[in-house]
């Protein structure tokens, strides 16, 4: 019988960490982020109803009903609790699905802007490297035998395309705040996972294929990006970050890192 | 001690005893019916598993087909053909057998389920001078996808059937010893079903190969 | 030639060999599942509090660390990599030698027989060589450890091209994955091999009176996570094999062009490590079923039992398994929204998975149901089935954030995904197996467990693995990433530390606390108290018989039901129990 005040003492104490957001999001920077918390926070509390309300069922059964003498009811159900009960349900949670899916339509049914620019993304055991397509616009042909991790050629961009000269490649992503970002990941070994909390985004990033994803971030601030698919012994140190920037910072970083070339 | 460990699997004689379920007793017609009943279900079941894998196999096929271009369609060697062949007489002689063993015509039941078994074994061995001429023909597990296919698809059945051919040819041993009694007459359906299940396979597969390659 | 009416189980067996070794009895094949299981729960448990050490003691110098692991722990000191290996294997031995084992053959095994009122198993030769394949399973996946390079570090979804490049992505991405996979094939064939024998005697060797809708609910989850094993083991098998190609024979099936791994260019090209994905979890979500349906019956059956009240909603209750069981097929994608699959697959995943959640919730309002107006008695057994709808409850409300793909852009990978799955199937699952450990036991050994070791064992547990679990939730909301050796390397993971120090704490008394169960369960099976036939009062088949039960359960006599599974305080009948033999 114990066990019923046992239940109730875990739900409050779970329910109060819950409510009391001691361990949470990081504040979204975009409105991406905001569109997710807000499904996140109904989803929470439709959840967190069905949690508090069963358990506190449960608990209270488990006092009420325990053997004090007396006849147990002989029933075998009741049909119309459970279709109620059923429905209910499956109007809930197929509820919040369609609730949510205009975020995911967002995210990857909609295409990107097409002024948006675009980064490409490369993961490798254990690093990131991100390339723009500097002046010209074009990014330069890639040749995997060309990979120099050394001389700062992770992505392999080939010596005998013009187009690449003026390619700048970065161990960090920087974007510009408030402009549509188009990253196309790649991987050229295993699967990574490129992640930022605070876009509320991630995506695999799988070898043999390229994967275009955009968001736009709002609020300049850099901002940590670890790997989220194991990825081999140094999946815990593959770290980056993202500083997002203002416009003309942007541009002025851009500068001096082609001038560094 | 239990007559073998075949009946014990595929039931028959040597059924076990939870079978006389209904009716009870141990012998009698109730309880062979019953193991019968079983060993039915359980090779259905097994057969349902054979079908997920090379169902899975199957749409592993599909996909890589479909993913980039360096499928290249596997030459079916003629030799196949002549399996094919060989393998559907089997199933025939199979059938055959088991006629004749319900209008009791033993020596007739013999010389065809034997005749099978021989049969059975020649695919084998026909599929085995297939795979040899592909690999004449420079064309090995790895050469390219289609190929990889074709060798895991093809070894996936050979194996089928070699627990196929255990079974036949240890039905063909009992018949020959004379052990074949009416107590072994799930055992020799069960493995005739089985036979004519991996026959269906290969036919599939031949289908596979010759329209998407 | 033999005698034509000797069948070969109806002579008990003689020799310790035959008895206790090569036996086909399903009584003494369930106990040997079970202790494989045992010991496979304290092997899985054991890595794991070295993986929970580690993460929080990253740079700790153990002295006997070295001497297991000279490579992975030079100087004392794990190694990222061993940290991965240990995981992989905790993962790998849990989900398949504990979860797919213990509550379907272990339990299983022992009772649907006696259940349905057979002799034994359809095909007990089958019976006996499945429990043997599946000990030769775990040889080969502990002996990855012992071999050049350990044990692999891929995790137990094995995704390529991690899994498949060999040492080149490295230590135990050797022999050690290869035995792993080699080791997963051998489970998946014991595991079709005990699936025919379930399938098989669930139909055809139930006894008169047993129709299909008076088997108990115990009898319906096994023979519908049978199916399920059936269905997508055949599947594992066929990916393993792909798998093997790709590592040993230069295949691509999951392996792309370009590939550059340590530096090495790798010539494959073609393939989709998404193929892998998708081959994995068409088994993989049906695991998950396989692991918990098991113990949804055991749930059923002593929520009636201890209330001493039918079960609410016997016929809503099959409809939810073989709703989950059938369903569960169509929802793997939910493991691959992140994945780069096409997107409006995953909205189609998603629809489906919250689906399943709806039998889910019934089964759930239905156990409440059962206990409401009940005359609840809490043995330990009870215990532990009200603790499995407690964790139940939990950890499946954390899914509803996991089956939304507009959430999982966050979630995935996190410490949400791990304290969601370990919630379910870590204890739920667990709580399921000792609930049917208590339940059972009397029968299995003739003698009673004791209850108040059972009932410390059980609230100190409780409250422990809700210490463990729960806090995973918040470290995934704070966007904890999974699978990390340590979290040093992040500014914000550093932040999150004291929550990890707790868990870590909280599993280390968590574990300690079941030598309390593995005490009463030795020290019970030699000196507990002799048990009557019926100790709970309980109304189904095995109940009827002698505990332990005869050679051949029912003694030459074929038992002949009339009653449902659950009359439990029938108005007017002598007794508040009615057995299914019980004159109609």
């Amino acid at each position: 019988m114990l066990l019923g005040p046992i239940v109730w003492i875990l739900t409050v104490v779970i329910c109060y960490f819950f409510i009391g957001h001691y361990w949470w999001f990081p504040p979204p920077i975009s409105q991406h982020g905001e569109a997710y918390d807000a499904q996140f926070t109904v989803t929470l509390w439709v959840t967190g109803v069905i949690f508090f309300l069963a358990q506190m069922a449960l608990g209270w059964v488990i006092i009420r009903f325990r053997d004090k003498g007396g006849v147990a009811k002989y029933s075998h159900g009741n049909n119309l609790l459970e279709a109620v009960w059923t429905s209910a349900t499956a109007v809930l949670f197929i509820g919040l699905v369609l609730a949510g899916t205009r975020i995911w339509a967002a995210v990857h049914f909609d295409e990107a802007p097409a002024d948006a620019l675009r980064i490409e993304v490369m993961g490798k055991q254990f690093a990131w490297s991100f390339r723009y397509a500097g002046p010209d616009g074009k990014f330069g042909r890639l040749d995997i035998k060309q990979i120099n991790d050394a001389n700062g050629n992770p992505f392999g961009i080939d010596a005998n395309d013009p187009a690449g000269k003026d390619d700048l490649t970065s161990a960090s992503l920087k974007v510009p705040a408030g402009k549509p970002i188009l990253l196309i990941l790649r991987s050229r070994d295993v699967i990574h996972n490129f992640f930022v909390r605070e876009l509320r985004l991630k995506q695999d990033i799988v070898p043999g294929m390229e994967i275009p994803f955009h968001f736009q971030a709002d609020k300049v601030g850099t901002y940590e990006v670890p790997c989220s698919e194991l990825c081999g012994l140094g999946h815990h140190q593959m770290r980056t970050t993202m500083e997002v920037m203002a416009e003309a910072d942007f541009e002025k970083w851009k500068r001096e890192l082609a001038a560094q070339k | 001690m239990p007559e073998s460990i075949t009946t014990d699997i595929i039931g028959g004689r040597g059924a076990p005893p939870a079978a006389t379920g209904f009716g009870g007793g141990d012998g009698d017609s109730g309880g062979r019916g019953a193991s019968r009943r079983a060993s039915i279900t359980g090779l259905l079941v097994l057969l349902a598993a054979s079908v997920m894998l090379f169902a899975a196999f199957s749409s592993a096929f599909f996909v890589r087909r479909g993913l980039s271009n360096d499928w290249v369609n596997t030459p079916l060697p003629r030799i196949l053909w002549i399996n094919t062949g060989v393998l559907v007489a089997s199933s025939i002689a199979l059938e055959l057998a088991r006629s004749a063993l319900r209008a009791g015509r033993r020596a007739a039941f013999n010389r065809y389920w034997t005749g099978a078994t021989i049969l059975g074994a020649l695919f084998l061995g026909g599929q085995y001078l297939a795979w040899q001429q592909l690999n004449d023909a420079g064309i090995y597990l790895a050469t390219n996808p289609s190929s990889s296919f074709f060798f895991v698809l093809t070894c996936a059945h050979a194996v089928h059937l070699l627990g196929g051919i255990s079974a036949l040819g240890y039905i063909d041993v009992q018949a020959l010893l004379l052990r074949l009694g009416p107590g072994k007459r799930t055992a020799v359906d069960v493995s005739a079903y089985f036979w004519h299940f991996l026959d269906a396979i290969w036919i599939y597969l031949m289908a596979l190969f010759f329209f998407w390659g | 030639m033999s005698s034509p009416i000797v069948h070969a189980g109806h002579q008990a067996p003689t020799g310790f060999i035959r008895r206790y070794v090569f036996s086909l009895d399903h009584k003494v094949i369930g106990i040997q599942y079970y202790f494989l299981a045992l010991f496979s729960v304290f092997l899985g448990m054991g890595l794991s509090l070295l993986m929970r050490y580690h993460m929080v003691y990253p740079d700790a110098k153990v002295a006997w660390f070295e001497k297991l692991w000279p490579t992975g722990a030079a100087g004392g000191i794990m190694t990222p990599e061993l940290y991965l290996s240990l995981m992989t294997m905790h993962g790998t031995i849990m989900v398949f030698f504990v979860l797919t084992t213990a509550p379907q053959s272990g339990f299983g095994n022992y009772f649907l027989p006696i259940q349905i009122g057979a002799e034994d198993m359809a095909f007990p030769v089958l019976n006996m060589l499945s429990f043997w394949t599946t000990f030769l399973a775990l040889v080969v996946m502990v002996a990855a450890f012992f071999v050049p390079g350990g044990a692999p570090l891929a995790g137990w979804t094995a995704y390529p091209p991690l899994s498949a490049v060999g040492p080149l992505a490295g230590p135990g991405e050797g022999l050690g994955q290869t035995l792993w996979v080699f080791s997963i094939a051998i489970f998946s064939g014991a595991s079709l091999m005990g699936a025919i024998n379930f399938i098989a005697t669930t139909i055809d060797l139930r006894c008169k009176g047993m129709s299909m809708m008076r088997l108990p609910l115990t009898c319906w989850s096994w023979f519908v996570t049978a199916i399920l094993g059936l269905l997508g083991f055949a599947v594992l098998l066929a990916a393993g094999v792909l798998l093997l190609l790709d590592r040993m024979a230069g295949t691509s099936f999951f392996l792309p062009a370009g590939l550059v791994v340590n530096d090495q260019i790798l010539n494959h090209k073609g393939g989709s490590p998404l193929l892998w994905q998708h081959l994995f979890w068409f088994f993989g979500h049906p695991e998950v079923y396989i692991a918990i349906l098991p113990g949804m019956g055991v749930a059923s059956q002593l929520l009636s039992t201890f209330s001493r009240k039918p079960i609410f909603g016997y016929r809503a209750m099959v409809y939810a398994i073989l709703g989950i069981g059938f369903l569960g097929f169509f929802v793997w994608g939910h493991h691959m929204f992140m994945s780069g699959m096409n997107p409006y697959s995953a909205m189609a995943f998603s629809i489906l998975t919250m689906s399943i959640g709806v039998p889910s919730a019934i089964k759930t309002f239905n156990w409440i149901g059962t206990l409401w107006g009940g005359r609840i008695r809490f043995e330990t057994a009870m215990l532990f089935a009200l603790g499995f709808v407690s964790l139940f409850v939990t950890g499946g409300i954390s899914g509803i954030f996991l089956g939304q793909p507009a959430l999982d852009l966050y979630f995935h990978d996190t410490y949400f995904v791990v304290g969601h799955f370990h919630m379910i199937m870590g204890v739920a699952a667990i709580f399921g197996m000792f609930a049917g450990t208590f339940y059972w036991f009397p029968k299995m050994f003739g003698r009673m467990m004791n209850e108040t070791l059972g009932k410390i064992h059980f609230y100190l547990t409780f409250i422990g693995v809700y210490a463990i679990f729960t806090p995973m939730h918040f470290l995934g909301i704070a966007g904890n990433p999974r699978r990390y050796a340590d979290f040093t390397n992040f500014e914000f993971m550093g932040k999150l530390m004291p929550v990890h120090t707790f868990m870590t704490w909280a599993a280390i008394g968590t574990a300690s606390v079941q030598i309390i169960f593995i005490i009463n369960l030795v020290w019970s099976m030699k000196k507990g108290p002799k048990a009557p036939v019926n100790p709970w009062e309980a109304t189904t088949l095995e109940w009827t018989i002698p505990s332990p039960p005869p050679f051949d359960n029912f003694a030459g006599k074929h038992p002949v039901v009339n009653h449902g599974p659950y009359e439990y305080s029938v108005p007017g009948a002598p007794k508040d129990y009615i057995m299914q033999t019980d004159p109609a």
